[in-house]
């Protein structure tokens, strides 16, 4: 469209180079898994695909935070969203993802008190606004998202307000890193590391990941001209047989990412088991709020427990996560499952696998 | 999951799920072949005369947005529903329903604006009704406006009129609406020059008709769902593919930054004051002179054009000389979490 803003990284002549690049350098087939969903969008949006060469594949990875949620995590936020002393606060995204029954759409159009926020301070200012409520906020994302989360936590605990507290779901990518290719069939010749999360943890953050696995890396922002860098940086270690660990996103990324965020994050929370959809338990995966903050630990103060249940009954999420199939392949893609009528949460989030191929899928590639 | 049995506000998003909403349960049971048509308004004829009727409500968070108020939006809204049939508007009604503990002097600066708007164009409001319902059954105001418009011999503007080599015209930038309505709105109160563009089209439309006559095709105004939707329906309703070009679609810088600070696709938010048009190339240019001869379309741009290929299809040329497919807003966007 007609912009100035972010020009030299959507430049036409410089995507075009870097493409024939890629397409010069490129002789056997890569599977390179973009990681974050971020990545996702702008890949589809841009119609990067439509550019590369068909060796390479790209594929969508566990990085949409709102696919990766359990569905018994989602029973348990529409558990809370049932108790009418509470008063759920949420990112949207969330919103219309399907837990076993139900979800949190549909209980807000039955009358539980679900609001859309887009911050957890915000969710601090309704508790604020609502003594006689208990507000949960639903803590959900990776890195980038539970640094402000726990900021919200100190925020809540200095202005002495105690009807606050987070349903803590969040989790992190290194591990997930590690839990997906430590899976027996790995189809996963590379990694496109994530932007946002990459600028809070730092490129360290992946290394002993990287000499475990010695798979080609880079981490990428997320305009085109980003992402072809990485891509090409990634084609260029696999065709030498040099694979690295690279960042290919030095305007955001430092090595050691942010320490005010990783310092306010510790402050809060600790690493915790969690599970994923599509991986199961991964060890150390999750964050939980940290003892000396029970107070506004959901999980605790409202007791709850999440009972495992199954994922929904043909739903092919868990293998797209992990890129052992793509959408089209689900046989309830487009037909049972669709962004307004989704039947696994990668149809939901805007960042999810699903949704980005249903809205955006490369005209190229056959539609 | 259990089935849908209750209506969820993404049946309101005027996306795929509406839409589905209408066909499914509406239409069947209205049965009319002028709602059938599924334009802006029903186009119907009565005794040799050709008019528009229309009718849309008005719900939007905040009442007051930079740029206009929901008062403004009622009346331009209607004016251009009128406006996109082909007809000239000439009677509104305006019905409100009002919540209980409203403030006066709020309800009357709205009524001020929809006189005013009425009057800048040109159409006056004959009927109307207002209604108070106690404090929590309603949220402060809601606004209906239904409007008729003549539609002068020999036009015939229709959603399914869209044809091989028609050149795809916006008449401005994009979004404006829908980024001003965000920025606005509570917990996310952006610093933002933006302002919202409702404004009446129906003078550009007839401007338009006059230079091009039938070789104006369809016309859409694309209000919720956004350019993507309309596009879509319209390709959908003429059975062609539609190709637009991503650089040439016109977007305020301040609009192309808070969407994607937000994750937001411009292609599916709102605008107020801004119409599609398909047009049979011969017609073009004057066509073109037309619209930006009002203040209103100064920045129209052609941003497309109908090409063989599967109906029903539109793609987008990327600014980076990738492709992608448009579809119709799949539910309402909402900001990206990472
Ligand atoms: S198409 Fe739907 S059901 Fe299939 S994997 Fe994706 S979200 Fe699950």
């Amino acid at each position: 469209m007609v912009t100035r803003r972010n020009d030299e990284y959507r430049d036409a002549t410089l995507v075009g180079e870097l493409a024939a690049r890629i397409r010069r350098l490129s002789r056997r087939p890569l599977r390179i898994m973009e990681v974050c969903g971020t990545h996702t969008v702008s890949i589809f949006r841009h119609g990067i695909r439509s550019l590369l060469p068909e060796t390479i594949t790209l594929l969508s990875g566990p990085g949409c935070p709102v696919c990766v949620t359990d569905t018994a995590e989602i029973d348990a936020c529409i558990a809370l969203a049932r108790r009418p002393e509470i008063l759920v606060a949420t990112f949207g995204d969330l919103l219309r993802v399907p837990g076993s029954r139900s979800s949190l759409e549909r209980e807000r159009a039955s009358g539980a008190d679900v609001r859309v926020v887009y911050s957890a301070l915000d969710a601090v200012e309704l508790a604020r606004r609502h003594p006689g409520r208990e507000v949960v906020f639903l803590g959900i994302g990776f890195e980038t998202t539970a640094p402000t989360v726990a900021a919200a936590v100190l925020a809540a605990h200095r202005s002495g307000i105690e009807n606050f507290s987070v349903l803590c779901l969040h989790k992190t990518v290194p591990p997930a890193l590690e839990a997906l290719t430590a899976l027996g069939d790995l189809r996963i010749d590379a990694f496109l590391l994530p932007g946002h999360v990459s600028v809070v943890i730092g490129r360290r953050a992946y290394l002993p990941f990287f000499e475990r696995t010695r798979l080609p890396c880079a981490i990428a922002g997320f305009e085109p001209v980003d992402i072809l860098q990485a891509v090409a940086a990634i084609v260029g270690q696999a065709e030498n047989g040099k694979p690295a660990l690279e960042n290919a996103y030095r305007r955001a990324v430092a090595e050691e990412g942010n320490p005010a965020a990783q310092r306010v994050l510790a402050q809060v929370f600790a690493p915790a088991d969690a599970r994923w959809r599509g991986l199961g338990v991964i060890p150390a995966s999750g964050l939980a709020v940290r003892a000396a903050w029970a107070a506004f630990d959901a999980a605790r103060r409202f007791s709850l427990t999440a009972t495992p249940v199954p994922e929904p009954r043909g739903c092919s999420c868990g293998e797209i996560l992990t890129a052992r199939k793509t959408p089209p392949e689900c046989p309830l893609y487009g037909s049972r499952c669709t962004p307004g009528d989704p039947v696994g949460p990668c149809m939901v989030s805007s960042e999810g696998t699903c949704a980005a191929y249903f809205r955006y899928h490369d005209a190229s590639a056959g539609g | 999951m259990d089935p849908v049995s209750r209506i969820l506000l993404d049946h309101g998003s005027g996306g795929r799920i509406a839409h589905r909403l209408l066909r499914d349960r509406v239409l069947p049971v209205f049965d009319h072949p002028a709602l059938a048509e599924l334009n802006d308004g029903a186009i119907l004829e009565m005794e040799g005369v050709r008019f528009a009727f229309s009718t849309d409500s008005y719900t939007v968070d905040p009442l007051f947005f930079p740029g206009g108020n929901i008062g403004e939006l009622a009346v331009n809204g209607t004016v251009n529903d009128l406006a996109m049939c082909g007809a000239r508007p000439l009677f509104l009604s305006a019905a409100f329903i009002l919540e209980e503990g409203f403030p006066l002097a709020d309800f009357q600066r709205i009524l001020d604006s929809m006189a005013q708007a009425a009057k800048a164009a040109g159409v006056a409001i004959v009927t109307g009704d207002t209604k108070v319902v106690p404090r929590g059954a309603a949220d402060r105001l809601f606004i209906n406006t239904s409007g008729v418009g003549l539609i002068p011999p020999g036009i015939r503007v229709a959603s399914r009129r869209a044809q091989a080599g028609d050149r795809v015209l916006l008449s401005g930038s994009l979004a404006d609406h829908g980024v001003s309505v965000l920025a606005g709105r509570e917990g996310l109160a952006f610093e933002t020059s933006v302002q919202s563009d409702t404004a009446p089209l129906h003078r550009m439309v007839a401007a338009m008709l006059e230079a091009g006559g039938e070789a104006v095709h369809a016309l859409r105004d694309p209000t919720r769902g956004g350019l993507g939707t309309a596009l879509k329906e319209i390709a959908e309703s003429s059975a062609v593919s539609v190709v637009i070009h991503e650089e040439k679609i016109p977007l305020k810088p301040e609009v192309a930054g808070l969407c994607e600070l937000l994750g937001f696709d411009p292609l599916y938010l709102a605008n107020e004051g801004k119409l599609v048009a398909f047009v049979h190339p011969e017609a073009a240019e004057a066509v073109l002179r037309a619209v930006r001869s009002d203040p209103a379309g100064k920045d129209a741009a052609w941003i497309g054009e109908v090409l063989p290929g599967p109906p029903g299809r539109v793609v987008m040329q990327t600014r980076i000389g990738g492709q992608r497919i448009v579809d119709m807003l799949a539910g309402e966007q909402f900001p990206r979490i990472c």
